[in-house]
């Protein structure tokens, strides 16, 4: 239940700082962390790869090769430059 | 074949993963002599100047459906026949975790391939090469239904294997025997599961290319189409981000093989063993980074060019250290030259050609001059024929007395090893010349006097002395399959766990699970039977595997046909999967 | 339970490794959606629509559909049949909720005249959209098979691993809306604020 809470209240911060134009500069960098936080929450928790240690590397390497070819294609596409 | 015996209606209900290994097995035969005799037509079309064997169109359709065959067709389901024979016995298991969803892969896999070559009958195959670049595919340039077969019949053959994948590595994590840990596994094993996870993660990104593809010809969407904004550069990388790891899920299977076979005719534990495996996974995470080193003409730049060549020449080093492990196992060993071994031996020395002008390849200004030349045929040959298919040639010879029980003719095999040997080297060495003096790929003839016509000469006899090679082992094959079983449990003195029950092993593989206290069990004393008896129940029978899988055989045909008929196949589909679901499983 | 090499149950083994594989799938949509992001030749475009109030409520109920599946399980896992049936039943609902609302936005920008192939935006956003949707629909489904079985009482602790791969796929669906919402919504707005 406190999960669900934090999970909402993130969503309402996004939300939020997405409306207030001081932040526009680090918007985008301060949407991955919030998104990030809330990803991590629920694989953490909901999805129990905090105790299924066993598990973990299932979920882990193959995410993180998915993002390391998002970040690629997107260096490709003139993201980074 | 004992216990192998019972009606058709068993074989398509069975569940077992030894039957399935060779439904898979049988498949890719057929499969390989499909794409040999489109190699052959390929060939004898080349042979002179200004042929008219074949028109431009079925040379096109040829050389796309060979590609096609040979990996998807041929490579990847003979490897996944060994994968399922061998590697539930190799780590103590009665099956594979989820029995019926394997045989529902292998009917995805056998429809898919049947849908895609049944385009030849319905208005040409796709003559698109077996990357289909875009925008040739768009339907404007491509306006036949050949691009739609090879669409949806990959969907079909796609999923099979991934499912399959899926399989094998819950299979390998949670069913070895006790004792029988990470470390302890056969290569092949080992192999198996690298592999699967290349599987899993390649595919996906196929998967959506494909379905932008079919959105942009049957729905009018942009993704390929530049006069929309569309980058008919983004199918390039999708397709070898899937493209390049298919390479290794080709290859890796065989290195599994040889890795097995060289240690048990040198009578010696392989040199080096984790170094092995930590290669194997080393190619293959190495591999999701090196995609764009197909693309060095596109002109991406001269930034990524450098960073995919540099991750491309990296990986030499693991497969470098692979075959150095292999030539010490063997160094000192009590040597065995049976058909077995000479083909793993022949998969080392041709690999090393092939590995070699790959690592020119991952040089973008060579690769400049050799791109779309005869050079990358001769170079990707030396890896899927001189690797790839001499390994699984290899595990054929070594495993056919554990699969039937008895033995395939050893002078026959080694007669179909060197005609073998000589045949793909005649064949494949020319074209490095063919290649260097300017002969372009996918071209259906080219005239006389450019200085490559005997290459082309010699590239069709070698080609000749091959399908001889295959036509001896066809015959061995059908004769050996007839001979009186005689094979014992270990007829080659091996190791590994598949060689200590019976040659054909029961329904149930073991009687009682062995547990394991060595890398190499029956060598070292490695295996301790539980006293007590076990109870344990086998898998009842199943169609609802084909059920479903026909559900979606006749989906994709109605993406061709008709909405009614996308409608039935889902119908039958959903119903086999409810069907499935609540069916008791023992 | 059969005995396992890990001891964890064959099916939350293969449910991971399929969600991994769908790593992949998604990976290559949002990188496709990514690259293609303001290349669109001709409108409607991605800032004149996107319409963030409304796609948030949608987002906060997925979210929870996410809660009662947590509790759904939980309910399995104690044998509390009622609690089993309301729950599943719930996330199911909270599923049919969350498509209603994608399926009223699709509509919307169709009327705005975003057909299919309009332009690169409306080709990488429909589908990207619609293959998490068509999990969602999926998952509904198994939602509401599992539901019918608590209801006749065949969902009983001992079948709790049913529920917590079905679980599993839930939460991976609603994952992968956290990414989608941040990448397609709120920083495709980014680029207009």
């Amino acid at each position: 239940m406190a999960i669900a809470l934090v999970l909402g209240v993130i969503t309402a911060l996004e939300v939020m700082v997405f409306y207030v134009e001081a932040l526009a500069p680090v918007l985008v960098p301060l949407l991955l962390v919030l998104s990030g936080a809330k990803f991590v929450l629920v694989v953490g928790f909901y999805m129990h790869l905090k105790y299924d240690t066993s598990l973990r590397g299932l979920f882990v390497g193959p995410l993180a090769i998915a993002a390391a070819i998002i970040l690629a294609i997107m260096a490709l596409y003139g993201y980074f430059l | 074949m004992g216990t192998y015996s019972g009606g058709l209606w068993s074989w398509i209900t069975t569940v077992d993963h030894k039957r399935i290994g060779i439904l898979y097995f049988v498949s890719s035969l057929f499969f390989f002599l499909v794409g040999g005799i489109e190699a052959m037509l390929i060939r004898l079309q080349l042979a002179t100047p200004e042929n008219t064997l074949l028109t431009a169109q079925a040379y096109n359709q040829l050389f796309t459906m060979h590609g096609i065959t040979m990996l998807l067709f041929v490579v990847m389901p003979m490897s996944a026949a060994f994968f399922n024979f061998v590697v539930p016995l190799q780590i103590g298991a009665r099956d594979v975790a989820f029995p019926r969803l394997n045989a529902f892969s292998y009917w995805l896999f056998i429809f898919g391939a049947l849908f895609l070559n049944a385009s030849f009958f319905f208005g040409g195959a796709p003559d698109v090469g077996w990357f289909a670049y875009a925008n040739l595919t768009s339907s404007q340039y491509s306006p036949g239904h050949g691009v739609d077969f090879y669409i949806l019949g990959l969907a079909l053959a796609g999923a099979g294997s991934i499912v399959a994948a899926l399989n094998f590595i819950v299979t390998i994590i949670n069913l070895r025997a006790p004792g029988m840990t990470f470390m302890r596994l056969p290569l092949f094993t080992w192999m198996t599961f690298v592999v699967s996870f290349l599987i899993i993660l390649a595919f996906p990104p196929f998967t959506i290319s494909t379905v932008f593809l079919l959105f942009d010809r049957m729905f009018g969407t942009l993704f390929f189409e530049p006069s929309g904004g569309g980058d008919p550069r983004l199918w390039q990388h999708l397709f070898w981000i899937f493209g390049h790891p298919e390479v290794y899920i080709l290859i890796l299977p065989a290195f599994g093989i040889v890795s097995d076979v060289i240690p048990t005719f040198s009578k010696k534990p392989l040199f080096g063993y984790p170094v092995v495996v930590y290669s194997g996974v080393l190619i293959a995470f190495l591999g999701f980074g090196v995609w764009a080193h197909h693309m060095f003409s596109v002109g991406l730049g001269r930034i990524a060019n450098s960073a995919f060549s540099g991750l491309t020449m990296l990986i030499a080093i693991p497969t470098g250290v692979k075959i150095f492990n292999w030539i010490a196992t063997m160094w000192g060993g009590a040597l065995r030259f049976k058909s077995a071994m000479l083909f793993s031996i022949g998969l080392v020395a041709m690999f090393v050609i092939g590995g070699v002008s790959g690592v020119m390849h991952s040089s973008a200004p060579a690769d400049l001059q050799q791109t779309d030349t005869y050079f990358v045929v001769a170079h990707f040959h030396y890896v899927l024929f001189g690797g790839s298919i001499l390994g699984l040639f290899a595990g054929v010879y070594y495993w056919f007395p554990k699969v039937t029980g008895r033995f395939l003719n050893e002078p026959l095999g080694a007669v179909h090893f060197w005609l073998m040997f000589i045949g793909m080297n005649l064949t494949f060495f020319p074209m490095h010349y063919a290649g260097l003096h300017g002969q372009p790929r996918r071209t259906f003839t080219s005239p006389a006097g450019l200085g490559f016509e005997w290459f082309n000469v010699v590239s069709t006899i070698g080609a000749v002395i091959t399908f001889v090679a295959v036509f001896v082992f066809l015959v061995n094959f059908i004769r050996s399959l007839r001979t009186a079983p005689t094979a014992e449990a270990n007829p080659w003195e091996a190791s590994t766990l598949e060689w200590s029950i019976a040659s054909p092993p029961p329904v149930h593989n073991f009687d009682r699970t062995p547990e394991v206290r060595s890398r190499d069990p029956l060598w070292h004393d490695g295996i301790v039977l539980p006293a007590a008896e076990e109870v344990f129940h086998m898998p009842n029978p199943s169609y609802w595997p084909l059920v479903t899988a026909a559900g979606l055989l006749v989906l994709m045909t109605g993406a061709l046909v008709g909405l009614p008929l996308v409608l039935i196949g889902g119908a039958v589909a959903v119903v086999g999967i409810y069907g499935w679901s609540f069916e008791p499983i023992h | 339970m059969e005995r396992t090499s890990t001891g964890v149950a064959n099916e939350k083994v293969l449910m991971w490794t399929f969600i991994g594989s769908e790593c992949m799938l998604f990976g290559s949509l949002i990188a496709t959606f990514l690259a293609y992001r303001d290349r669109s030749l001709v409108g409607p475009f991605e800032e004149e629509l996107l319409n963030i109030p409304f796609i948030t409520v949608t987002t906060f109920v997925l979210l929870m559909s996410s809660l009662m599946m947590v509790l759904a399980l939980s309910a399995v896992q104690r044998g509390d049949r009622r609690g089993s049936g309301l729950f599943l039943l719930l996330t199911a609902v909270l599923g049919l909720i969350f498509l209603g609302g994608q399926v009223f936005e699709f509509s919307h920008f169709a009327h705005e005249g975003l057909g299919l192939g309009r332009n690169l935006f409306s080709g990488t956003f429909y589908l990207t959209t619609g293959f998490h949707g068509a999990h969602v629909a999926i998952g509904v489904i198994w939602l509401l098979t599992l539901w019918t079985l608590a209801l006749r009482g065949r969902l009983g602790p001992e079948k709790s691993v049913k529920v917590e791969v079905a679980g599993l796929y839930w939460h991976f669906v609603d994952v992968v809306w956290i990414v989608l919402f941040t990448v397609i919504y709120l920083m495709s707005g980014a680029a207009a604020v």
